[in-house]
């Protein structure tokens, strides 16, 4: 009886530790600092999570796809360098479509090299990380990029706007989670993501094209990086080159603290969301209880050993138990 | 009587909720073969844990020469003589046969320099043991499956043995390898070592071992001496009931030619191959590993491109160049590695099964639950799989109702041709005549289904005419009525037969 209430728990915490884990810190910040569960504390830190949540949402495709994507900050920045740009020569309504369409270009390239000429995604991506940021560099010569008229265009909305009070990249992150979790949970594309992580030589044994759908992993993913971009140039209506710098990481750590598994097949949208919320209340609190902002650079990763740990640590301990 | 030299008492391991072992005893005298028996799950694989110091039993006790002994790690039991030969191997593939076998241990001089002479000296000595054609500088990447096994038994006579546990050692070895294996065994019991083997091969069983102890669901079911007992016998012990392997032609009347394929050739993998099978007919390939019975699977499954030949499907010709190609003009294949190419492990049942045909089972854009479960509770009922739920994940199930899963998976997509490769491999005695059945009622509801296996009985079983290959070639052709095991395993050694006996 006693083994099978511990079981019980044990299990609970295998499959829902992580989110067991967010409300035990957010009680505990909550009752070291009340401050920490104010309305306005709590939304600024959901619509500053905002940009990383929509990049998150992409890679976790990618990753369970079983592979990886290291070049979403830099594409990140890119986005936002050429969308400023090309809003004073285009004007916005334009350059959006066209941001966009550059984007996709930088995905669907990773996404040929590793779908269709099956390299391995850690070094494309890393080799994408430094080459989109000479890229950015080209593009801007250098410089900061800003809008030379921040209070004439109507381009702030997605960065600044707020609809019925709630601010507009907090329902962004909230729209493209809802729609990316249908895509991956409920379409026949999200299984096929699923089985080519899963076991790709099984996808391609049971006539899933396997090439195509890792593609369209990186397809997805660039476009969150340019939705995320958008935001990110709306925002701040200027920019510099470098404004992802180091975000691949933080994303990285978001998708698996969110408990999608780094060798694929493994993971959901809402695991990933609660992820990005975690990394960002974390961070959040750690400022509220006075410590530097540098701080969060070391306990980012702390937490990705940590998230690491815990789910090779829970998937041991279910290897060494018998098939029941 | 001699003292035993491993004795295991009354041992207890449970998991949360299971009770894995439930009081197994096992006794290995010295010079005795002893195969340890039993289904899947049977709790074979835990003991030899809880023996080799993975896993602490709960209650009893291990005994080494009547000492009783607590095993803490592998590395504590291989210093006390007791040694496991894994199924799977686990070589450094870059590293020389010396380096692998001393792997940890390799001979010093000074400085903590490896004394590379004295390495190879004591490597081969040991390998001229084992008889083997390969010297101590070899890299083991080179090696055949079955050579790099021997590397394996290798490790294992570094240390002066007691007791020596082989987990199915011949899984993929040829008949020559086999009996160099037994040799060694042999060679090994005249030293007075212990043998526990694991093996699911009755006819192995019976050639080599001299006692059989028998696990079932956990539980010891009793030892019997070899030489005093039947296949029956084990078999029931087993599984609580025998097992029927008699020819089983079908006594329905054959369709139309389903597949029609004439002078198929990929290069040096198989070369001029012609045959058909008809609806209702069951075709059997028999061959040993590497006659190229595998890749004439997956060249019809779009996964090879033949160089020359052509292939009819309904008397149509097909070009076939992807899977996707032949899932299309109705192919289905089971793949010989399950666990690899038949199913994603991580993901439940019902999405293994229904995966080829996902796209078609939608309402909008979203897959439709309903058609999903439908297509899956059909198929569960229809071939009887055991599992609690549709949730299930794959992984978790028994190797009899995964295998059952990826033949599902075909059928529901109704093909023209089902292709079962190996279809019983590491599956336990029980679960074989279940599937054996199946391919049976498969054939008898009119569809034409080719079982490519390695295990004669089988193929005499199920089929009604085999075709035997021989290194890449169709030796022979044989009905049911006329083939007699002689004649079939000269066919697949090369032997071209005597037209005039």
């Amino acid at each position: 009886m006693t083994a099978l209430t511990k079981a019980g728990i044990g299990g609970l915490l295998a499959r829902q530790g992580i989110l067991v884990a967010f409300v035990v810190f957010m009680i505990v910040f909550a009752i070291a600092n009340p401050r920490f569960i104010d309305i306005d504390n709590v939304s600024g830190v959901i619509r500053s999570s905002a940009i990383l949540g929509v990049m998150a949402l992409g890679v976790t495709f990618v990753v369970i796809g079983g592979n990886l994507d290291l070049s979403v900050g830099s594409m990140m920045s890119f986005s936002t360098i050429v969308v400023l740009d090309l809003h004073d020569t285009l004007g916005p309504t334009l350059a959006i479509p066209a941001m966009f369409a550059l984007t996709l270009c930088l995905g669907a390239f990773i996404g040929f090299l590793v779908g269709y000429l099956r390299l391995n995604s850690l070094i494309v991506t890393l080799g994408m990380l430094s080459a989109i940021h000479g890229l950015t560099l080209m593009w801007s010569g250098g410089q900061n990029m800003d809008i030379a008229d921040k209070w004439g265009t109507w381009f702030g909305f997605f960065g600044r706007g707020s609809i019925a009070g709630v601010p507009v990249p907090i329902l962004m992150f909230a729209l493209a989670a809802v729609v990316l979790s249908l895509v991956l949970s409920k379409t026949p594309f999200g299984r096929k993501v699923y089985a080519v992580g899963g076991n790709g030589t099984a996808a391609t044994f049971s006539g899933v094209p396997r090439a195509r759908v890792v593609f369209m992993t990186y397809i997805i993913s660039a476009a969150c990086v340019a939705t995320a971009g958008l935001m990110q140039a709306s925002r701040s209506l200027g920019s510099q080159n470098t404004v992802g710098q180091g975000m691949e990481l933080e994303v990285l750590a978001a998708v698996i603290l969110g408990g999608a598994s780094l060798l694929g097949g493994s993971g959901t949208i809402f695991k990933t969301v609660i992820g990005v919320l975690i990394l960002g209340f974390i961070q959040n609190g750690l400022l509220l209880i006075g410590l530097e902002f540098y701080v969060q650079y070391v306990v980012t990763w702390v937490i990705i050993i940590l998230a690491v740990w815990l789910d090779v640590a829970a998937k041991r301990s279910r290897l060494w138990s018998p098939i029941a | 009587m001699t003292q035993p030299v491993l004795r295991l008492e009354g041992i207890v391991k449970t998991f949360p909720g299971v009770r894995a072992l439930d009081g197994v005893d096992l006794e290995v005298r010295p010079g005795e073969v002893h195969a340890l028996m039993g289904e899947n799950g049977a709790g074979k694989s835990t003991l030899m844990k809880v023996l080799g110091g993975i896993l602490q039993p709960n209650e009893g006790r291990i005994y080494i020469a009547e000492q009783p002994t607590v095993m803490t790690s592998p590395i504590e039991a291989k210093g006390k003589g007791v040694v496991f030969i894994h199924q799977e191997l686990s070589l450094a593939d870059e590293l020389t046969v010396a380096e692998n076998i001393f792997l940890g241990e390799l001979p010093r001089k000074s400085f903590g320099r490896v004394d590379w002479a004295r390495l190879y000296a004591e490597t081969d000595a040991i390998l001229s043991q084992l008889r083997v054609r390969f010297d101590a500088r070899t890299r083991v990447g080179d090696l055949s499956i079955a050579n790099q096994q021997m590397v394996e038994i290798a490790r294992a006579l570094t240390v002066d043995p007691r007791a020596v546990i082989f987990d199915e050692p011949t899984a993929s070895l040829t008949d020559a390898e086999k009996s160099v294996l037994f040799d060694v065994i042999a060679d090994l019991q005249k030293k007075g070592v212990g043998i526990i083997y694991i093996s699911h091969r009755m006819e192995e069983i019976f050639r080599i071992t001299d006692r059989i102890s028998v696990l079932r669901d956990g539980s010891y079911r009793g030892t019997l001496v070899t030489k005093d007992t039947s296949e029956d016998e084990v078999t029931q012990l087993m599984i609580g009931r025998s097992l029927d392997l008699s020819r089983n032609a079908s006594h329905h009347e054959l369709g139309e030619v389903a597949l029609e394929v004439r002078g198929l050739s990929c290069g040096h993998l198989y070369r001029d191959v012609s045959f058909n099978v008809r609806k209702g007919e069951v075709l059997g390939f028999y061959g040993l590993v590497g006659a190229g019975r595998t890749e004439i699977a997956e060249t019809l499954f779009g996964l090879r491109t033949p160089d020359a030949g052509t292939i009819r499907i309904d008397g149509k010709e097909a070009r076939i160049t992807s899977p996707i190609d032949a899932i299309r003009q109705g192919i289905g294949l089971v793949p010989e590695d399950r666990k690899g190419q038949g199913l994603v492990l991580g993901m439940n049942c019902r999405d293994n099964m229904t995966l080829p045909q996902v796209d078609g089972l939608t309402s909008g854009p979203f897959v439709s639950d309903g058609a999903e479960i439908e297509i899956f509770d059909r198929y569960k009922d229809k071939l009887d799989i055991r599992t609690p739920s549709w949730r299930q994940t794959v992984g978790n199930l028994s190797g009899g109702n995964q295998q059952k899963i990826v033949i599902g998976k075909w059928l529901s997509m109704r093909p023209e041709v089902l292709i079962v490769d190996e279809p019983t491999r590491g599956i336990d005695v029980g679960s074989k005549s279940e599937i054996h059945n199946l391919i049976r009622d498969l054939a008898a509801q009119g569809y034409a289904v080719i079982v490519i296996s390695s295990e004669m009985p089988e193929v005499l079983h199920v089929s009604d005419r085999i075709v035997a290959m021989y290194s890449g070639k169709v030796m022979r052709e044989f009905t049911s009525e006329e083939v007699t095991e002689d004649s079939l395993i000269q066919a697949i050694s090369g032997i071209v037969p005597d037209r005039a006996a």
